[in-house]
C-alpha cells in the first residue's frame, strides 16, 4: 500500500470510531474527584499549553477567579502574585481528557460533567457553561455563580442522575440537531430536551425541596447548558482517534485567547499552534470590537466532531446572534464538505436536506483548498473583569495545518 | 481486446470536458450544447509550491 | 493625484472576472487609474515595475486580491476602497457556485471526461496539465508563461500515455464541431486543420466556410510546438489522428517555419499522409523540399484555404475596390504616406509583414519578420509599422485586444495626431470569448482619428479585415455594415486587406 492508500484507510477507521461513539453522562462530580491527574494548587485551562505571562486578560481574570474561589488566595491581588511565582501549576485540559469553555478553568472544587463512551470505554469531562467568570469576571457576583454550581445545582443533578440513571446523550443531539440547534451557540433545543430527562430525577432524588426548586429554575432558564455537554460529549467521542497511524485527522481544536492549536491523530499528542483571530460578530449594548479579546475556548470541539460552525446550514436561528444571512450559512457546511471525510449517519440537518453534519477534519484537504474550519464562538473583553460582550463567526488559522502537514510529511516519508 | 485511442475517441466522440479555469471558456462550451462542468478553480495550498509538492504526495 | 491600496486576505478569483470588476471600478468618478490582480509574483513584480511600493505587498499570497486606485484625492481613493466588496458583488452575480475546486472533483463530476480546457494562471498550469495527462486526459492548455522545460516533459508524457496535448499558448480548436478558446462557428466539412497560431486557424477556418467547404477538425498546437525543442510533439500526433479520422479528407497546417530540424521530421510526415496536405508557412524564406510533390504550399492563408478547398476566394480584383482605391488616394494629403497596422492577431501581423515585404516595402514591427526592423519601442511607430497588439508588452496584467478594444483606441487616436500616416489597418477577430462588439470598441476612436485628419486638410483611409462568419455570436453582417458606415474599408481575410494596403501606398 502506498502511502496515499494508508491515509484513506487510517481516516476511514478513524471516522468510523467517531461514528460509532456512543456518549453517556454517567456522573457529575468535583474535578479532584474524577479528573486524571488533577492535583491541588493546579488549575486546567483552555486551549494549548501556555504560560501566566503570555496569557491573554480574560483567562488570567478567569484563573485569579479560580484561585479565589479555591480559597487559595483572599485578594485578587494575592492570587495573581501566586500565579506570577508559578505557585499554581497550569496546564491545558486536553492533558487531562477534560474541555471547558472560554477560558476554561477548572480545580480541584469545581465540579464538572463526566461523560462515557460506552462503545470504547473512555471518559470525558467538562465544566459547566455560564456567561462570568469563564469570559474573566472575578468579582463576587461572579464567584457566587461557582459557589451555586458547587453547592446547589452540580450535586442535585449528580442525585437525579443517581435516581432515574445515566443519561444517553446522542438521542438529546440528534433530536437537537434536527430542531435547528447547533450545539456550540445555540442550545435551546437541547437544553430544553436536557431540562426534560432530568426533570423526573430531580423529583426522585433525595435532595430538599429549595435545591430542587432551585436546580429546575436552572434548567428552565439556562438555554446554554447544554454546551457543557455537547463539549464533553465531543471530546468523549473523538479522544478514541487520538492516535491512529497515518491519519490526517484533527483530533483536537481549541484556544486559549492568545494561541489556537490543532491535534492531528496519526501525530498523537503533538500541538501545532498559530496566533488567535479576531472573532467577526455581533456585540451586547456598550460594547464594540474595540474591547473585544481573541478567540477563546475549547469549545471548538464541536466543530471537530462536526457540530457548531460546521453545522450552520442547518441552524438558520443563530444568525441573529452571529450575524449572516441563511445563504451564507448554507455556504459554511457546504465548504465544511470541502474539507471533511464524510457526513455523518445519523446527526443530520433537515434545513438542509437532512445531509449529515461533515466529520473527520482532514489537514490535507484543508491545506488543499485554502478552507479552513468555521467555528461559531462566543466573545470575551480583552481585559479580566467582564462578562460576555458578544458572540460570531471565526476561522481556524491555517498556520497550524500548514504545520502538521509539514510535520506530518517530516514523520512518515522522512522529508 | 480493442484499445481505445484517446485521441480519435476525441475527435469521434461527443466532447465531454472539464474545465479548469477561466469560467468564459467553460460558458462558451456550454453555449454550443455540448457536455463541459465548470471547475470552480483556485491555486492549491495558497499558490505555495512547497505544499504544492506535499499534497502531490500526500493526497 | 493619490493612490490608495487594499489587501483582501484568501479571495481567488479569476483573471477575466477581475478585469471586469476593474472596468467598472476604473469607470468610477474621480479615478485615473485601479487594478484588481490576485497577488502573484508575476503580478507583484508588475506592481513593482509600476512603481507602486507598500509593505503590505511583501507578505501578499497568491491567493490574497490586491486594489490598488489612483483617484483626484485621498478621499476618492479610500472611499473607492471602502466600497470596494460592492463591485465585486455585481460582477459575482452571474458567477456560479461550484462545489468543484479541482481536477479531481471534476473528473469525478464527470468520469467519462475526454477533454481538459485549461486556462489556469502559467504557474500552476504545467502542473494540471500533468494531473489530466497522467488520468489519462486531452488537454486544451491555454495558459501561456508555462515553461518550455515543462511543455517537453507533458508532451512526452502525453506521448507515452496516447493523449494529445494542445498548448501551452493555444488560443482555438474545434473538436468535432465545438470550438474551444477563441473559435469561429463554421460549417463542418472535410478540411482538417492543424497548427500553433490561434487567430492563424480562426483566419483560416473561416476562409474555408466563406468558400463553401467546412472543417472537420481543428487543432490548436500552442505557440511553441514546432521549435526544435519540442520537436513537433502535438503536429504530428495531430496530423496522425486527422489521416485517420472518417470525415477528414484533406489536411493543413497553417504555422510560422517550424525550428530548423523539426522542418524535415514535419514535411516526412507529410508524405506519409494518406490524405493530401496543404501547408503554409508564413514568413518562410527557404524552399521547401518535397513542396508541390507531397505536398502543396500556400504562400498565405487564403492560399492555403483555397487549395484545401479547390475554390478561389473573392480575393480578385473587383470595380468596387477600385472606386475605394481612387476615392482613397484622392483625398489624402500629400504628407500622407505612412501605413500603421493595429492588430489583435499576431499571425495577422506576420503575414502583412510577409505581404509588403513580398512587394518591397519595408515595415517595422515589434514582432518583427525581419531584425533589422524591429521598433525601438512598441508604442512609437517609425514610417511603415504593423504592432501586434496582442504582444505581451500591452497584454502583462490588461486583457487581451481580442477581449477589450480600449489600448487599440487609444493607440488609433494616437496615430491620428502623426500627419504622416496615411492608412491604418486594423483586424475585427469574431467567435466565441471574443468581445461581443469588436467593431463599435473601436469606431469612436476611428471617428476621432478621421476627424483630426481632416481638420488637416487630409483623409486617414481606415482598411480592416474581418475573421468570422454568420454563424458567429457577434452577428458578422452587423459588424461589417458598421464598418461600412463609418468608411472603413473592409475585407474578409487578412491578406485581402493587406493586399488592398499595397495598392493604397503605390502611387
Amino acid at each position: 500500500m502506498d502511502i496515499k492508500q494508508k491515509i484513506e484507510t487510517a481516516n476511514q477507521l478513524a471516522v468510523k470510531r467517531m461514528i460509532d461513539g456512543d456518549p453517556v453522562l454517567v456522573d457529575i462530580a468535583p474535578a479532584i474527584e474524577v479528573i486524571p491527574g488533577m492535583k491541588d494548587k493546579m488549575i486546567t485551562h483552555s486551549g494549548p499549553p501556555i504560560p501566566w505571562n503570555r496569557m491573554c486578560g480574560a483567562q488570567r481574570g478567569a484563573i485569579i477567579g479560580q484561585v479565589l474561589y479555591e480559597g487559595w488566595a483572599k485578594t485578587p491581588e494575592k492570587a495573581a502574585a501566586m500565579l506570577e511565582n508559578g505557585e499554581i501549576t497550569l496546564e491545558p485540559n486536553h492533558h487531562h481528557q477534560t474541555v471547558g469553555p472560554m477560558a476554561g478553568s477548572i480545580s480541584a472544587n469545581a465540579w464538572v460533567y463526566v461523560v462515557e463512551n460506552k462503545t470504547f470505554g473512555n471518559r470525558a469531562f467538562c465544566r459547566q457553561v455560564e456567561g462570568a467568570q469563564q469570559f474573566g469576571d472575578y468579582s463576587e457576583p461572579a464567584l457566587d455563580g461557582l459557589r451555586k454550581w458547587r453547592d446547589v445545582f452540580a450535586p442535585s443533578l449528580r442525585a437525579a442522575l443517581k435516581a432515574e440513571g445515566e443519561l444517553p446523550l446522542k438521542p438529546i443531539i440528534t433530536q437537537a440537531l434536527q430542531m435547528g440547534d447547533e450545539l456550540h451557540n445555540r442550545h435551546s433545543a437541547s437544553s430544553a430536551l436536557f431540562g426534560n430527562a432530568m426533570a423526573v430525577g430531580l423529583a426522585k432524588a433525595d435532595i430538599s425541596r429549595q435545591d430542587q426548586i432551585s436546580t429546575l429554575y436552572l434548567l428552565k432558564n439556562h438555554n446554554l447548558i447544554f454546551l457543557g455537554l455537547a463539549m464533553a460529549a465531543g471530546k468523549a467521542i473523538v479522544d478514541p482517534v487520538r492516535d491512529v497511524e497515518f491519519s490526517t485527522l484533527v483530533t483536537a481544536m481549541c484556544r486559549n485567547g492568545t494561541e489556537f492549536g490543532i491535534r492531528v491523530s496519526g501525530l498523537g499528542d503533538g500541538w501545532f499552534t498559530a496566533p488567535s483571530s479576531s472573532v467577526t460578530g455581533l456585540y451586547l449594548p456598550g460594547y464594540s470590537a474595540q474591547d473585544a479579546g481573541l478567540d477563546m475556548g475549547d469549545s471548538a470541539i464541536t466543530e471537530t466532531v462536526g457540530w457548531g460552525g460546521f453545522v450552520l446550514g442547518g441552524a438558520p436561528g443563530i444568525l441573529s446572534l452571529v450575524g449572516g444571512t441563511p445563504d451564507e450559512a448554507l455556504g459554511y457546511t457546504r465548504e465544511m464538505r470541502n474539507i471533511t471525510t464524510t457526513a455523518h449517519p445519523f446527526y443530520r440537518m433537515p434545513a438542509f436536506s437532512f445531509a449529515g453534519a461533515p466529520l473527520g477534519i482532514d489537514i490535507r484537504k484543508v491545506v488543499q483548498t485554502g478552507i479552513t474550519p468555521i467555528i461559531d464562538t462566543a466573545i470575551a473583553h480583552k481585559d479580566p473583569g467582564y462578562p460576555i460582550i458578544g458572540a460570531g463567526l471565526v476561522r481556524a488559522p491555517m498556520e497550524c495545518f500548514v504545520q502538521a502537514l509539514k510535520a506530518f510529511s517530516y514523520k512518515y516519508q522522512g522529508t | 481486446m480493442e484499445e481505445r485511442d484517446p485521441i480519435q475517441s476525441l475527435l469521434t466522440e461527443p466532447l465531454v470536458a472539464i474545465n479548469l479555469g477561466l469560467a468564459g471558456f467553460g460558458e462558451a462550451i456550454q453555449d454550443q450544447e455540448a457536455e463541459v462542468v465548470l471547475v470552480d478553480w483556485s491555486p492549491p495550498a495558497g499558490g505555495d509550491k512547497e505544499l504544492m509538492d506535499l499534497l502531490d504526495q500526500l493526497l | 493625484m493619490a493612490t490608495s491600496l487594499r489587501i483582501k486576505k484568501n479571495q481567488y478569483y479569476d483573471s477575466v472576472f477581475l478585469m471586469g470588476v476593474n472596468k467598472r471600478l476604473s469607470e468610477s468618478e474621480g479615478v485615473s487609474q485601479s487594478m484588481v490582480v490576485m497577488a502573484s509574483e508575476a503580478n507583484k513584480q508588475m506592481l513593482a515595475d509600476l512603481g507602486i511600493q507598500d509593505p503590505r505587498l511583501q507578505t501578499a499570497q497568491p491567493n490574497d486580491l490586491i486594489v490598488v486606485v489612483s483617484a483626484d484625492s485621498q478621499k476618492i481613493a479610500d472611499q473607492l476602497l471602502e466600497q470596494f466588496d460592492q463591485f465585486l458583488e455585481v460582477s459575482a452575480a452571474s458567477k456560479g457556485q461550484s462545489s468543484l475546486h479541482t481536477l479531481q472533483d471534476g473528473l469525478e463530476s464527470k468520469p467519462n471526461a475526454n477533454l481538459t480546457v485549461i486556462s489556469v494562471p502559467g504557474e500552476y498550469a504545467a502542473r494540471e496539465a500533468r494531473l489530466a495527462v497522467e488520468k489519462g486526459l486531452n488537454v486544451f492548455l491555454f495558459s501561456n508563461n508555462v515553461s518550455l522545460d515543462d511543455e517537453i516533459v507533458i508532451k512526452r508524457l502525453a506521448k507515452d500515455r496516447g493523449v494529445l496535448v494542445m498548448g501551452p499558448d493555444c488560443g482555438t480548436s474545434i473538436i468535432n464541431g465545438v470550438g474551444i478558446g477563441f473559435a469561429n462557428r463554421v460549417r463542418r466539412g472535410p478540411v482538417g486543420v492543424v497548427g500553433p497560431s490561434g487567430t492563424g486557424l480562426q483566419e483560416f477556418t473561416c476562409l474555408v466556410h466563406h468558400l463553401g467547404s467546412g472543417i472537420s477538425h481543428a487543432i490548436g498546437t500552442g505557440s511553441r510546438d514546432l521549435s526544435d525543442a519540442v520537436g513537433g510533439v502535438t503536429t504530428l500526433a495531430a496530423l496522425q489522428v486527422l489521416d485517420k479520422d472518417p470525415m477528414t479528407e484533406i489536411i493543413a497546417v497553417i504555422s510560422k517555419p517550424p525550428g530548423r530540424k523539426t522542418l524535415p521530421v514535419l514535411t516526412t510526415a507529410f508524405a506519409s499522409c494518406t490524405k493530401p496536405v496543404v501547408a503554409c508557412f508564413l514568413g518562410i524564406r527557404e524552399d521547401v523540399s518535397g513542396a508541390g510533390e507531397t505536398f502543396r504550399l500556400g504562400r498565405t492563408i487564403d492560399e492555403a484555404a483555397s487549395m484545401a478547398t479547390g475554390k478561389q476566394g473573392a480575393l480578385a480584383e473587383n470595380i468596387e475596390a477600385q472606386n475605394l482605391l481612387a476615392k482613397a488616394r484622392s483625398s489624402r494629403h500629400p504628407k500622407q504616406q505612412y501605413l500603421r497596422g493595429l492588430f489583435a492577431g499576431g499571425t495577422f501581423c506576420y503575414q502583412s509583414q510577409q505581404i509588403l515585404q513580398s512587394h518591397n516595402t519595408q515595415v517595422y514591427s515589434n514582432s518583427p519578420l525581419d531584425d533589422r526592423f524591429a521598433l525601438q519601442h512598441p508604442d512609437r511607430s517609425q514610417k511603415h509599422t504593423l504592432v501586434d497588439m496582442g504582444d505581451d508588452f500591452y497584454t502583462r496584467g490588461r486583457p487581451h485586444p481580442m477581449i477589450d478594444g480600449s489600448q487599440r483606441a487609444r493607440r488609433i487616436i494616437a496615430e491620428a495626431e502623426d500627419p504622416n500616416v496615411a492608412i491604418i489597418l486594423l483586424d475585427f477577430i469574431l467567435g466565441y470569448n471574443s468581445s461581443m462588439d469588436p467593431v463599435n470598441d473601436l469606431l469612436p476612436a476611428i471617428h476621432v482619428a478621421q476627424q483630426k485628419a481632416e481638420s488637416r486638410g487630409g483623409k486617414i483611409t481606415f482598411v480592416a479585415s474581418i475573421t468570422g462568419t454568420e454563424l458567429d455570436p457577434q452577428g458578422y453582417k452587423t459588424q461589417i455594415m458598421a464598418l461600412q458606415a463609418a468608411d472603413v474599408i473592409t475585407f474578409q481575410s487578412n491578406a485581402a486587406a493587406t493586399e488592398f494596403c499595397v495598392k493604397l501606398l503605390e502611387n
